[in-house]
């Protein structure tokens, strides 16, 4: 039976995990590659590497970090921040990513995902997108949530999916560093409009609120987080363990 | 030597990476002479299956693979590669395969809910048929990473694993040195380690 995935989310700036990490067992809590390493042992079922990109050269950094990390991690890789391009998508498919995560780059360019699509298959085109309630609408924001497009959310997702993308995250700047549960209704909202896989994101605060998830709303595919893993307020090893007792299918 | 079959379809740097992790000696090629050289022979895969069948034809190396593994030389088919060996496929009209394998290549479509997600992809557990060379490290119902929207059909005599989505799912097949995987065993974690392992083992018949 097919699972839900659980997927923790590293953001990287200049070769090193941004938020800080604390593991026992890791020499270095702050290089991705340990930390890749540590998550796919420990029942990780995919990765996102998020480029949080300082420069031209932090770019070069990121892409050898990503090299080094596929030659050593073999669970999906999806990589997200600064795809602008079919050019970026080459880049990192090339270092060995699965997948690929458009945010602002798709807001800018609205034939990058069907470009893409074409190019590598649906199946590789990831659709992230940042919500946020503005007066009662579902709005998508761009620029890492700094600027409202007055894009309708909804709406927006499902032009996407009709251009190829395979995967959508969808991300609750409502929930979002709250760490109350997901947003479902944001989320069934989605899952109603649309027939790709989709990805909870923000609002995770602790095991349960991934069980009411998947229970809630059996349609989600999957849930990423990442400071409670990386603070290890949430083991994935636990949290598997809940699921799968919960009748959750789960990789454990 | 375990050849990696480049012929423009995907990128193979995981896929080079898995194996290295089991055998010392991966090379990946679209030269002849080095497919000949090998002791065995990895075809991966991703996209549409004419597009992938027709790049093989125009490299020559169609025929070849054909030649080496009716020779005894192992084959391991990956993904779309796996789909590659059977006889026929109807995505997007109707394609010749390697026809190593008896059976088609048919869309999920036909044959799965209709409330499941296509492509069927995410981890899912295998479900053993028969014993197999490549499964000697594993266990059934260990899990495996899937993506894909078509499927091998009409294959019961070669089939060694299935994997369920509301119907059972091609997801392994063997005959004598030919081995396919549906699934990715390079994105598959430890299990998928062992299967490459194991395959780096086989012998040739």
């Amino acid at each position: 039976m097919i699972t839900k995935r659980i997927i923790p989310c590293l953001d990287v700036k200049n070769g090193r995990v941004v938020k800080g990490v604390n593991f026992e067992g890791l020499r270095d809590v702050s290089s991705p590659v340990e930390l890749a390493k540590f998550y796919s042992e420990n029942g990780a079922d995919e990765l996102v590497f998020y480029d949080i990109m300082a420069s031209s050269d932090g770019r070069k950094i990121f892409t050898d970090i990503l090299c080094e990390t596929a030659s050593k991690v073999f669970i999906p890789l999806t990589v997200g921040g600064g795809i602008n391009s079919v050019g970026d998508f080459d880049r990192v498919l090339n270092c060995g990513a699965d997948k690929v995560s458009v945010n602002s780059g798709a807001l800018k360019n609205p034939d990058l995902i069907y470009d893409a699509a074409k190019l590598y298959g649906s199946q590789c085109v990831v659709l992230s997108v940042d919500v946020k309630r503005v007066d009662g609408v579902f709005r998508v924001f761009a620029k890492g949530g700094r600027e409202n497009t007055g894009l309708e959310a909804i709406e927006w997702i499902r032009r996407c999916t009709d251009n190829g993308a395979g995967e959508i995250v969808v991300n609750s700047m409502d929930t979002d560093g709250v760490k109350n549960g997901f947003d479902l209704e944001l989320l069934e909202k989605v899952c109603d409009a649309v027939s790709v896989p989709v990805i909870a994101s923000g609002g995770a605060g602790k095991i349960e609120d991934f069980i009411t998830l998947f229970k809630k709303l059996p349609k989600v595919d999957a849930g990423l987080a990442a400071s409670v893993f990386h603070f290890g307020e949430i083991k994935i090893s636990d949290l598997k363990r809940k699921m799968a007792l919960e009748g959750i299918p789960a990789r454990v | 030597m375990i050849a990696i079959i480049d012929y423009g379809v995907g990128n193979l740097f995981s896929l080079k990476s898995s194996l290295s992790q089991v055998c010392e000696d991966v090379e990946v090629t679209f030269d002849r002479e080095t497919v000949k050289r090998a002791d065995k022979i990895v075809l991966p895969g991703v996209g549409a299956f004419g597009d992938a069948a027709k790049k093989l034809k125009s490299t020559g190396l169609f025929e070849l693979i054909k030649d080496e593994a009716q020779n005894g030389k192992p084959l391991l088919g990956i993904c779309l590669g796996m789909q590659l060996l059977f006889e026929k496929s109807y995505e997007y009209g109707d394609h010749e395969g390697l026809g190593l394998i008896k059976g088609s290549v048919r869309p999920i479509s036909e044959i799965i809910d209709k409330n499941c997600k296509i492509p069927h992809i995410g981890w899912n557990s295998l479900i053993f048929k028969r014993e197999a060379p490549i499964f000697k490290y594993i266990k059934n119902g260990d899990y495996v990473y899937f993506v894909h929207s078509y499927y091998a059909s009409d294959c019961n005599e070669s089939l060694i694993a299935t994997a369920e989505y509301s119907v059972e799912l091609t997801a392994a097949v063997n005959q004598k040195n030919v081995y396919g995987c549906q699934f990715h065993p390079e994105k598959s974690g430890g299990v998928g380690l062992k299967i490459l392992k194991a395959f780096a083992e086989t012998e040739a018949v």
